[in-house]
């Protein structure tokens, strides 16, 4: 248990060394789309009735940058330590694959969280979106960066070279957090649009954060609960399940 | 119970040219408190060995244990039980020296262990650099930790794979004495190494491999009696008579030419004077673990 400990504050560690970096870079970012999108857009885009688009934006902002950072430390951390070598510190180690998955996604919640809490405390005092079901915020934000955490587990095993780790995080995390609806209430899109989003999980996680500022959201939370849960427990198993196996790891 | 067993192990990696065999039925073991040697020319298959030793690969067959625990099986106990100095230098550059080797020690759950961490810093020379980042280290200062970090856990066996490799003779000196004072003190050690002298000065046995197999297994001693026991050296600028250029060994200057006695010296020494060859600095020695070496790896077929 006390090597799970070392390793999950090793990777905490290792992304607070660069925090610049790694929590004030992406806080910043988001505060510039809200600055942006919320000046451009708040004229044009239609979302929940009483709610200005700005109030709107902030949980979307806040969640998609807990969902991005979950995935690039995780990915990042494992894709760095293969192709520097170092892993081989932690292969010879007793720890076990359910220690690696805890540490690893363990410190990408840390990490998502941290940035998460940075955007919100930048951006609230713009337009504070209230706190109607707070515990629907921890929910989703913990299950959804735990998510994106073990996702990133996966990639950072898969790839072999920084390309393709950005392959992966600007073709597949970054499209799907675009198109979850953190600038738009999916109600908003035409009919096939409409659809289409209703496969995307990510959506699920925006939606039913949301839910925990303003008490309404274009799907019920429980469904929501539901498919980030399931999804939650589909890349963990793939995720433990690769580790166990020493994937790219134990040749 | 041996401190290693390895138990016909075997490695098979599929590749675009078909399959290649790298270990074809490894077989030995090493006592506990041995200082064993591991030798064998590059591609020999000694790397992959002490991976599958410490789990870094997969055998194909067989099977590895440390201290009785199967690596595979019982992978927590077994690597417990290892200390594994890697040939590649890494490092990880987020970290100072005092926090790498904290930090390896709470990977296998030691919490307070800096009188030992202060002891492995002092005796690697380090002591002057535990607050340094591990990217402002000499390419000497990192393998120093490195050493350092395969004995927080003070594990029974050490392996060490190529550990003086490129590394000056201050450091090699500080490397062995702590080495030989861990195994006084009753730890294995697993050496490879390319420098012959270093294994027949530290090693007790050494096991040669070549092609994936092991083609000799002795104690150091009986190795180095059972060769030809003299060797005729010389330095000469000309080149040698083609009877002799055939079985001679030579480097640069230098010529080495093995014989058997006394009337295979004159032999020798009769057929440099009838070419007209002249030679320098001539002298006539003990063979060593070198020519032990060059004999078998050429005798040998795998």
């Amino acid at each position: 248990m006390n090597g799970v400990r070392m390793l999950l504050y090793k990777e905490v560690l290792r992304f607070w060394k660069v925090g610049f970096q790694t929590v004030a870079a992406p806080v910043l970012t988001a505060v510039m789309y809200l600055l942006i999108f919320g000046h451009v857009l708040s004229d044009k885009v239609e979302v929940f009735d009483d709610i200005g688009y700005t109030r709107f934006l902030i949980p979307g902002l806040v969640m998609m940058s807990v969902l991005q950072n979950a995935f690039a430390n995780s990915s990042s951390s494992l894709v760095q330590s293969k192709i520097t070598g170092n892993l081989v510190f932690l292969l010879v180690t007793p720890l076990s694959h359910w220690a690696w998955f805890t540490a690893y996604v363990g410190a990408s919640v840390v990490r998502g969280l941290s940035v998460g809490a940075g955007v919100f405390l930048a951006t609230a005092w713009f337009s504070p979106p209230g706190l109607a079901q707070p515990l629907w915020i921890l929910v989703f934000a913990l299950l959804g960066a735990g998510m994106l955490g073990a996702l990133g587990l996966v990639a950072g095993l898969w790839a072999d070279k920084f390309d393709q780790m950005a392959a992966f995080q600007n073709f597949i995390i970054m499209p799907m957090t675009f198109l979850s609806g953190v600038f738009y209430s999916v109600h908003s899109l035409p009919g096939f649009w409409y659809q289409i989003s209703h496969l995307n999980p990510f959506f699920y996680m925006i939606d039913g954060f949301r839910r925990g500022f303003f008490g309404v959201s274009d799907v019920s939370p429980w469904l929501s609960l539901g498919v980030v849960g399931a999804c939650f427990l589909a890349v963990s198993a793939v995720a433990l399940h690769l580790l166990k196996t020493g994937y790219k790891l134990r040749h | 119970m041996p401190a290693v067993s390895f138990q016909d192990v075997c490695k098979t990696y599929a590749g675009a040219r078909g399959t290649l065999r790298a270990l074809d039925g490894v077989r030995f073991d090493i006592a506990q408190g041995e200082f064993f040697g591991l030798l064998g020319p590059n591609g020999a298959g000694k790397t992959t060995l002490i991976s599958i030793l410490a789990g870094l690969t997969r055998a194909s067959s067989g099977r590895v244990t440390v201290m009785g625990h199967d690596v595979v099986a019982d992978y927590a106990a077994a690597r417990k039980a290892l200390g594994i100095v890697p040939q590649e230098l890494v490092f990880d550059p987020f970290f100072s020296v005092r926090e790498t080797l904290r930090i390896q020690s709470g990977y296998f759950g030691l919490k307070h262990n800096d009188a030992w961490i202060d002891e492995l810093l002092q005796e690697l020379g380090l002591a002057d650099k535990a607050g340094a980042n591990m990217r402002q280290l000499s390419g000497g200062m990192k393998r120093r930790v490195l050493v350092a970090q395969a004995l927080v856990h003070r594990p029974p066996v050490i392996v060490l794979d190529e550990p003086t490799a490129g590394v000056d003779v201050e450091l090699r000196q500080t490397l062995w004495q702590f080495i030989a004072r861990l195994n006084r003190e009753g730890h294995t050690v697993l050496l490879t190494t390319h420098y012959l002298e270093e294994a027949e000065a530290l090693c007790s046995r050494i096991a040669m491999l070549k092609q994936g197999r092991v083609v000799a297994l002795d104690r150091t001693a009986n190795l180095l009696a059972g060769t030809a026991s003299t060797m005729l050296r010389f330095k000469t600028d000309q080149p040698l008579p083609a009877a002799l250029a055939g079985q001679a060994r030579v480097t640069g200057r230098i010529v080495q030419l093995k014989a058997h006695d006394a009337a295979e010296v004159e032999t020798l020494l009769a057929a440099l004077r009838a070419a007209q060859v002249k030679v320098e600095d001539l002298e006539i020695g003990r063979a060593d673990l070198e020519d032990v070496f060059l004999e078998i790896m050429q005798g040998a077929t795998a």
